[in-house]
């Protein structure tokens, strides 16, 4: 599924400093019900966000006014879990482009990297320091600059570079996916499977 | 072995970036497909090799009175959606009331769909179960099944290698769940992520498949994308003669590479862990996650004893209810389920029975009790658990994956505890504002007798 193209992301962010924040918080698996890619931001956090009643819980990050923006910063071993990539439209859906981490499960950040959320991983003291600023001053702006991927502390200046391979960099600053590149190589792929040994 | 299966199926490297992977069996069920299927209708593509992909009915379906139509429409939805999809694309499809029908990673194997060597994928974290064959099995999301599906190859980067070592005999009482349990308390749920794991040791080697499995499935909890076990006689002995597995001269190639497949005496590996099997007591977790494990007898651990974020730690004793430094024997418990791909297998359901045998189910306890599969059903009638079962007063229910994610009706209220031989015992994972305390089919028993945590080894005749 296309996504928009991600270059330069300069915006406010949602700290969220819970460690090993797990898909099924993320969105719980009675959410997962749908056959079409729709509506998943409304159940982002579902049962951390809303009472069972569906009223909201004040005390939840999301439901403050204070905070918002492009960007969420989650606490360490962001998206464990299960392999739902419906946890990653959840967060695109709600509106958030990149997610930021000093360490991100496995699956979850493939995930993100293929529908379009750029997840950025940095020092653990630099997540401390960038949640530190937004408690401090919740308008805080945070620079991701995926051409230079480096992310910047733009009331300070202090900065990190994050890694990302040259291929999905790529595909992300374009707005392609992984299946254009493999039909493209189908052939190439068809002459493989005829001369596998078992 | 791991380099060996990795490579043999690599079809393209590109150079800053993954590896193109080609991958032999594709398992698809009704919740991470849809969209997948969707995806190739908008772009007008097709299935490449419908013959490589086997389509079950198992998250979201209902495990009692299965013979009438699904009551949820969204859930009825999404199964009409896996049969509709898997027709079109000629796959096989083995839906609700099928004979074949169960729990993907149970009904994999058991029909010989997994085979050592091979790479296997599906839609589901718990893939990882199939490398007990010494296959590279591992969970994807939606857009690599859509990959899969038109194109039957993956991107992804070679993972890192970590062996972990545990050898020494098993004490009493203690199965494969708890092994796992015990590796995952000591790496944390991160400690393993970027690796792919290969299990050595005498441990291993001595135990069923049925064991290895519960193991392999339980490599995502602390991490890592999959795990694996050198095929052996065990092995070799399981896979020979089921539906999907070769035969005549194709069996003979096929088991001179099985035979190849052997974890390298001077392989080098990027971490290495060596565990005392002798040491490993019967396991419970008292968190929500499952590296917040201990054993048995002990106490849960202090603020202070705990790496890690104390916040987080704090959070999640108070969801469980729990307090630091107390013991977890003698919790009151509400629920038990045993089941899923964890434990949902025939030998799960001996154990369950063998400490349950001549004792009755206490009175406020509920029990869920979930065969895998219709085989695992079968073997249950037929080698007379059921008729011990419901001599303790316990009812079996019909295959699925039930209450492990609690999307189907299987729900453990808010605020009740649970025991569950399951997988995760994450905030709401088995119902909003359920509390799980994950163990083996032993430990289940025992507190589906005593209607407490109880050591299972007090009971063992």
């Amino acid at each position: 599924m296309a996504y928009d193209k991600f270059n330069i992301l300069r915006s406010s962010a949602v700290p969220l400093s819970i460690e090993n924040v797990d898909t099924d918080q993320i969105i719980p698996a009675r959410f997962l019900k749908a056959t079409e890619r729709v509506g998943f931001g409304d159940d982002l956090f579902r049962d951390w966000r809303y009472n069972p009643d569906n009223s909201p819980k004040a005390e939840f990050i999301l439901n403050n006014p204070l905070y918002s923006g492009k960007i969420l910063v989650g606490g360490k071993n962001f998206g464990s879990g299960s392999s739902r990539e419906h946890a990653a439209w959840a967060i695109y859906d709600y509106g958030f482009r990149c997610v930021v981490s000093s360490f991100f499960a496995d699956i979850f950040k493939g995930n993100c990297l293929n529908i379009g959320v750029l997840p950025v991983q940095i020092s653990p003291d630099f997540a401390d320091k960038i949640f530190r600023a937004i408690e401090t001053d919740p308008k805080t702006e945070l620079e991701v600059n995926l051409p230079n991927q480096t992310i910047t502390l733009l009331s300070t200046g202090e900065h990190e570079s994050f890694d990302i391979s040259s291929y999905k960099k790529s595909n992300m600053m374009n707005g392609f996916d992984d299946i254009d590149y493999l039909v493209n190589i189908k052939p190439e792929i068809q002459e493989f499977a005829s001369n596998l040994p078992i | 072995m791991f380099d060996k299966v990795w490579d043999s199926h690599v079809v393209r490297k590109i150079e800053g970036g993954p590896d193109v992977l080609f991958i032999d069996r594709h398992m698809v069920h009704e919740v991470t497909s849809p969209v997948a299927f969707l995806g190739l209708k908008n772009r007008g593509l097709k299935v490449l090799y419908p013959e490589r992909t086997f389509a079950t009915a198992d998250h979201n379906t209902p495990t009692i009175n299965q013979h009438l139509p699904v009551a949820d429409p969204l859930s009825a939805n999404q199964l009409k959606a896996l049969e509709s999809n898997s027709k079109e694309h000629g796959i096989s499809y083995w839906g609700l009331g099928h004979q074949k029908n169960g729990i993907v990673h149970v009904v994999g194997p058991e029909y010989g769909i997994t085979q050592p060597g091979a790479t296997i994928v599906c839609g589901d974290s718990h893939t990882s179960t199939h490398g007990a064959f010494g296959a590279i099995a591992f969970g994807i999301g939606t857009s690599e099944v859509e990959m899969v599906l038109t194109t039957q190859c993956i991107m992804q980067p070679k993972p890192m290698k970590m062996r972990i070592n545990i050898n020494g005999k098993l004490g009493k009482g203690v199965t494969p769940k708890d092994v796992a349990l015990y590796i995952i308390s000591k790496l944390s749920t991160s400690g393993a992520t970027g690796y792919f794991v290969e299990y050595a040791g005498e441990v291993f080697e001595n135990m069923s498949m049925e064991g290895r499995m519960t193991v392999c499935n339980l490599s995502i909890e602390m991490g890592a994308r999959g795990g694996m076990i050198a095929p052996d006689e065990t092995t070799i002995n399981y896979v020979k003669d089921r539906e999907f597995s070769p035969k005549g001269e194709a069996w003979d190639k096929a088991l001179a590479y099985y035979k190849t497949l052997k974890t390298d005496v001077d392989a080098v590996f990027d971490k290495e862990y060596t565990f005392d099997g002798s040491t490993i007591e019967p396991m419970i977790t008292y968190g929500t996650n499952p590296g917040m494990g201990m054993g048995i007898s002990n106490a849960i651990p202090k603020v202070e004893e705990v790496e890690g974020g104390v916040a987080s730690f704090a959070k999640s004793l108070n969801y469980m209810g729990f307090r630091e430094g107390e013991a977890m024997m003698g919790k009151k418990v509400d629920y038990v389920f045993i089941g899923s791909c964890t434990n949902g297998r025939i030998e799960d359901f001996r154990a369950f029975a063998s400490i349950v045998k001549g004792r009755k189910k206490a009175d406020h306890v509920t029990a869920w009790l979930v065969p895998g599969s219709h085989i695992v059903e079968k073997q249950i009638r037929d080698e007379g658990l059921l008729d011990i079962l419901k001599e303790a007063g316990f009812t079996l229910r019909q295959p699925g994956c039930s209450a492990c994610l609690a999307m189907n009706d299987d729900k453990i209220p808010a605020g009740k505890y649970a025991v569950s031989t399951s997988n995760r015992n994450f905030e709401g994972r088995q119902g909003p504002g359920s509390r799980t305390m994950l163990a083996s089919p032993l430990v289940a028993a025992a507190a589906a007798v005593t209607g407490f945590v109880t050591d299972p080894r007090t009971l063992i005749q």
